[in-house]
């Protein structure tokens, strides 16, 4: 039987590309530990030289929004939310 | 094939290239064999550093030589007693345990090994050993975490990774051994001395061990040899699986 199926967790994986970016989600891996998923991590996502910054956190940590309910929650959309709704008046010229 | 025309330079990067080589051919059997696809590339990554070590440091070595031999000539076409490397690295992948603490043993040893090599004289040398410094600091980073983790883990986990260190620990002395090949390059100022390895290999095990609960054998036995060609059994199953594609294809490219 494959370890994984004895229950090594599952660990979620947030690589910064570069200096000034944000950590961006890159995928999972399984490890028995924080330590060991941060190894895992960075020989499964970062074996091209893509980051400077690896976060991991455990799967079940993330509470995720419901993707039966994406209508509920962003299908509303409200277009005079976007600044491109407006015209501007002729008076402000450019802005 | 003979091996006459040598320096102890080109010896001493052949005893280095290897115990590299050696146990790159070691982990790549283990591909597709490894506990989870995360180990799997785990391993396929120490793998490929080794190996590349290898290849770099034959590289110099054919070239020092002079005798129109190449890199893979070194590897391939060599025979056991002409393998100069520690009988460590030939020891066979028992269970997940024999591969991590086979591996500690050697990052642990390749860390300040490197360090040192990173003073030759010889610039390209040097500079080998400074890319390698870097990846044996990563090796040991990882086999440290694993030996920790299964010493310290579950009772069978620590029962086989005992197992291990008390097979694998006779075979660490030839990993640190230095004689005349040394010496001398020592003493040519080609190297800076070697005789700080030892210390920073036995530190480095003595805290990695007391956190994962493991204990070194009290036998002070040690196996010898391999840094003058002479092998164990093991040895003798594992090189001809190695050369047999390019002995058997003399020239073939993919």
């Amino acid at each position: 039987m494959r370890a994984s199926e004895q229950g090594w967790p599952l660990w979620e994986v947030f690589v910064r590309a570069d200096r000034g970016l944000n950590h961006v989600h890159a995928g999972s891996v399984h490890a028995v530990d924080a330590e060991t998923a941060l190894q895992a991590a960075r020989d499964v996502y970062t074996r091209r030289a893509e980051g400077v910054s690896i976060w991991v956190v455990r799967s079940t940590e993330i509470v995720a929004s419901d993707p039966d309910r994406r209508d509920d929650w962003f299908g509303d959309l409200k277009p005079y939310r976007h600044p491109t709704f407006y015209e501007i008046p002729d008076a402000i010229g450019h802005m | 094939m003979t091996t006459t025309t040598t320096t102890p330079l080109i010896t001493f990067l052949l005893r280095t290239a290897d115990d590299n080589l050696v146990l790159a051919q070691r982990l790549g059997a283990l591909l597709a064999r490894m506990p989870e696809l995360e180990e799997d590339i785990a391993v396929a990554n120490v793998c490929l550093d080794h190996l590349g070590q290898a290849r770099s440091l034959y590289a110099h070595a054919a070239m020092l030589e002079g005798l129109g031999r190449s890199e893979d000539d070194l590897a391939m076409l060599r025979d056991e007693r002409q393998f100069l490397n520690a009988t460590l690295v030939e020891q066979p992948d028992v269970d997940f345990a024999h591969t991590i603490v086979r591996q500690f043993f050697v990052d642990a040893y390749q860390v300040p090994f490197y360090d040192v090599l990173c003073g030759a004289s010889d610039p390209v040398l040097a500079g080998i050993a400074e890319k390698a410094m870097k990846e044996a600091r990563y090796h040991l980073r990882r086999s440290a975490t694993w030996v920790v983790r299964l010493g310290d883990g579950t009772e069978e986990s620590h029962d086989r990774t005992q197992a291990a260190v008390d097979l694998l620990w006779r075979y660490t002395g030839d990993l640190l051994a230095l004689d005349e090949i040394e010496e001398t390059l020592v003493a040519d100022g080609v190297l800076p001395s070697l005789d700080g390895v030892r210390g920073v290999f036995d530190a480095t095990v003595a805290s990695v061990f007391a956190e994962a609960t493991l204990t070194l054998p009290t036998d002070p036995y040690q196996r010898l040899g391999g840094r003058a060609g002479v092998h164990t059994e093991q040895f003798g199953h594992l090189l001809p699986e190695m050369q047999r594609l390019y002995r058997s294809h003399p020239g073939a490219r993919w």
